[in-house]
């Protein structure tokens, strides 16, 4: 299986008033038709590692050092031009607050239309065509009317909906979604979770999902990867890390929902908070919350154990050889 | 949006009586006899009542201000007691004076405005928005007669490429848009520029700066916009507050400068004001500040109409 997104060894830095040091030596692939889902709790460098995969971050304030390939591109080189043609066309993405991310005196119509005029040159009226199909293809009712309404004429669930329309426009291999259900009523974030898988598998998307919520990554994803302090402490399939997460934040994470997993239920049940990043982390970020924790844990920053092919955690408490089963 | 220009209408007409009302009153509550600046001084108390008569001072304020009223509303604001000439006819002729004034300096001021506050905005905290930033702090601090004289001494005086009062040949009553009218109007109309600039970069800075932060402008990035194209959204999200803020600079404008005009002897509405508050010419006062108001509500409901029209989120049920 070839890799649609590579990430290795990503360190996202945001200078300013305060430094802010959000992604600390991340890595990361992303496979054909694979849906991964990033789980962490707020704050944890979610949102700012799905940014830097488009490069969306404020260039004046943000650092990054490493690589992020996507479809063999190196994506921290692209020029401007090479970079908006990217955008949108390779890669789309969804956020959670789609009343925000849609511009408030464009009609829904004319936003997926001048994305399709953008990236296929298509006229206006065959771009208007290719927004009322999109419309359809994410069940709107009565389509061809919503083509001319605006934002604030929606219900949250349309507007993202028209979100997910406008961002599959233009067929991308990749979709990045931000918490796109978190803004929304419970039956409303069950459609969208069921619209997005299945809208996934007809596209044959790869999809990076950023929740914080595992019942959410669990009716979606494939694979997980959790993050803490903008690391990912732990990754493997959906079923190894619900059943036997390795990492103790992992565990703590998945004990609070073993008795059937809710959507809805927050990552905030291990007691103490976490650290602030204005340092690169030079120990186990978790250790002032970890019940296992050792002088060990404190001396250096413990590795990232590879436990199996598609498989690793960063804690001295694992062995690769005893893991792996 | 028909019910709404018609409600939006109907808004105003309590506005236009309450304004009236005030004009009419300002007579009566100024101190002083309204027929002190005709009187002669040695005029005997039957001349007075004479002329209280003959100028309906002395019946009911309600029935005065009916009658007053209903002469208004048929064009007739009396006449101006220092000239005799209908009020409306003055008033009227220096309004239109103020008008290219206003338009002329508007075309400036606004052009400039957008200019500087766009690149404020978008170039924030860079040095383009601290010379931009700074010229409008110094149109709105610097004051009016100070940049009329100063302009007056550069080019009138030192270098005579301008004319330094007036309206032209003609005089007021005969405006053309010819360089040998045009030439008068170019000080005034920089000179009253300066605060609608200041204001315009301000406002459209700190708008675009605004929207420029908001998460959609990141979503227009993300779907693969180019920067030009992600620019004409913040424009178009700019526009209803922008026209909102320079249809009230207008009026502003439209209002009349006393000072500017007075500096360039202008023979606008705020030149008329000031000698009717001189000459104590209370009718002409009256009907000059009827006018100018009447103005200013119009120039507020088209202002939201337009505004209206533009903007899809303003409900115009
Ligand atoms: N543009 C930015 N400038 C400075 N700090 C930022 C910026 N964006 C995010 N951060 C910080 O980076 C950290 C990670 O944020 P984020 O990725 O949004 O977390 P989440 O996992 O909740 O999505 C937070 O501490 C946040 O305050
Ligand atoms: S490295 Fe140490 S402190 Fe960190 S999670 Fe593992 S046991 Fe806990
Ligand atoms: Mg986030």
């Amino acid at each position: 299986m070839s890799n649609l997104v590579e990430v290795n060894n990503l360190n996202i830095r945001f200078t300013g008033e305060r430094t802010v040091h959000a992604v600390n030596n991340l890595s990361l692939t992303l496979g054909e038709g694979e849906v991964l889902g990033l789980l962490g709790e707020s704050g944890s460098g979610k949102s700012v590692t799905l940014r830097a995969l488009m490069r969306l971050l404020p260039k004046k304030r943000t650092q990054i050092s490493g690589t992020v390939r996507v479809l063999g591109r190196d994506v921290l080189a692209l020029d401007d031009d090479a970079l908006s043609a990217f955008r949108g066309q390779t890669v789309s993405m969804i956020f959670q607050e789609p009343a925000l991310a849609l511009d408030p005196v464009y009609t829904i119509g004319r936003q997926i239309a001048e994305t399709v005029m953008r990236h296929e040159g298509k006229s206006q009226h065959d771009a208007t065509a290719r927004a009322l199909e999109m419309l359809e293809v994410v069940r709107i009712p009565s389509a061809k009317r919503r083509l001319d309404a605006y934002p604030h004429e929606m219900s949250g669930g349309m507007r993202q909906r028209a979100m997910i329309a406008l961002a599959l426009a233009c067929k991308p291999k990749i979709l990045l979604a931000d918490e796109p259900t978190t803004a929304l009523d419970a039956t409303v974030q069950i459609q969208i979770l069921l619209l997005l898988r299945e809208l996934q598998r007809e596209f044959g998307m790869s999809v990076i999902f950023v929740t914080h919520d595992i019942g959410v990554a669990i009716e979606i994803c494939d694979r997980v990867a959790v993050m803490y302090a903008g690391q990912i402490i732990e990754q493997g399939s959906l079923r190894e890390i619900v059943r036997t997460p390795l990492h103790p934040y992992a565990k703590g994470l998945l004990a609070s929902t073993v008795h059937g997993a809710k959507r809805g239920a927050r990552l905030e049940t291990i007691p103490g908070t976490p650290p602030s990043l204005d340092q690169a982390p030079s120990a186990c970020s978790f250790a002032p919350r970890c019940a296992f924790a050792q002088p060990r844990c404190t001396a250096a920053l413990p590795p990232d154990v590879q436990v199996g092919p598609n498989r690793s955690a960063r804690c001295i408490l694992v062995d690769p050889a005893t893991a792996g089963a | 949006m028909f019910t709404y220009i018609v409600r939006r209408i109907v808004y105003v007409i309590p506005i236009v009586i309450s304004v009236a009302l005030v004009c009419f009153m300002l007579v009566h509550i100024t101190p002083g006899d309204p027929l002190v600046a005709i009187l002669p001084a040695d005029a005997s108390q039957e001349l007075a009542a004479q002329l209280r008569t003959a100028y309906g001072f002395d019946r009911p304020l309600p029935v005065q201000f009916g009658l007053w009223l209903w002469k208004a509303v048929h064009g007739d604001l009396g006449h101006s007691i220092a000239t005799g000439r209908p009020v409306l006819t003055e008033v009227m002729r220096a309004v239109g004076n103020t008008v290219t004034l206003a338009i002329a300096a508007a075309i400036i001021g606004f052009s400039f405005g957008l200019l500087f506050g766009l690149l404020a905005g978008y170039f924030r905290d860079t040095w383009i928005d601290k010379v931009a930033t700074s010229i409008a702090i110094a149109g709105v601090s610097v004051p009016h007669y100070w940049l009329g004289m100063v302009l007056v001494i550069i080019f009138s005086v030192q270098l005579s490429w301008l004319p330094a009062v007036g309206a032209g040949p003609g005089g007021s009553g005969q405006w053309g848009w010819d360089w040998e009218h045009m030439k008068y109007l170019v000080l005034p109309a920089i000179t009253t520029s300066v605060i609608p600039m200041g204001i315009v970069t301000r406002t459209v800075r700190a708008l675009t700066g605004d929207i420029l932060s908001q998460d959609f402008v990141e979503a227009l990035r993300a779907k693969g916009l180019r920067e030009t194209h992600v620019f004409r959204h913040v424009i178009k999200n700019a526009a209803p507050t922008a026209m909102a803020v320079m249809g009230l600079q207008l009026g502003y404008m439209l209002g009349g400068s006393i000072l500017i005009e007075t500096v360039f002897s202008w023979p606008g509405s705020g030149l008329l004001l000031n000698s009717a508050i001189f000459q104590r010419d209370l009718p002409l006062l009256q009907g000059t500040i009827l006018v100018l108001a009447l103005f200013f509500v119009f120039l507020n409901l088209v202002v939201d109409i337009a505004q209206a029209s533009i903007d899809p989120r303003i409900k115009r049920g």
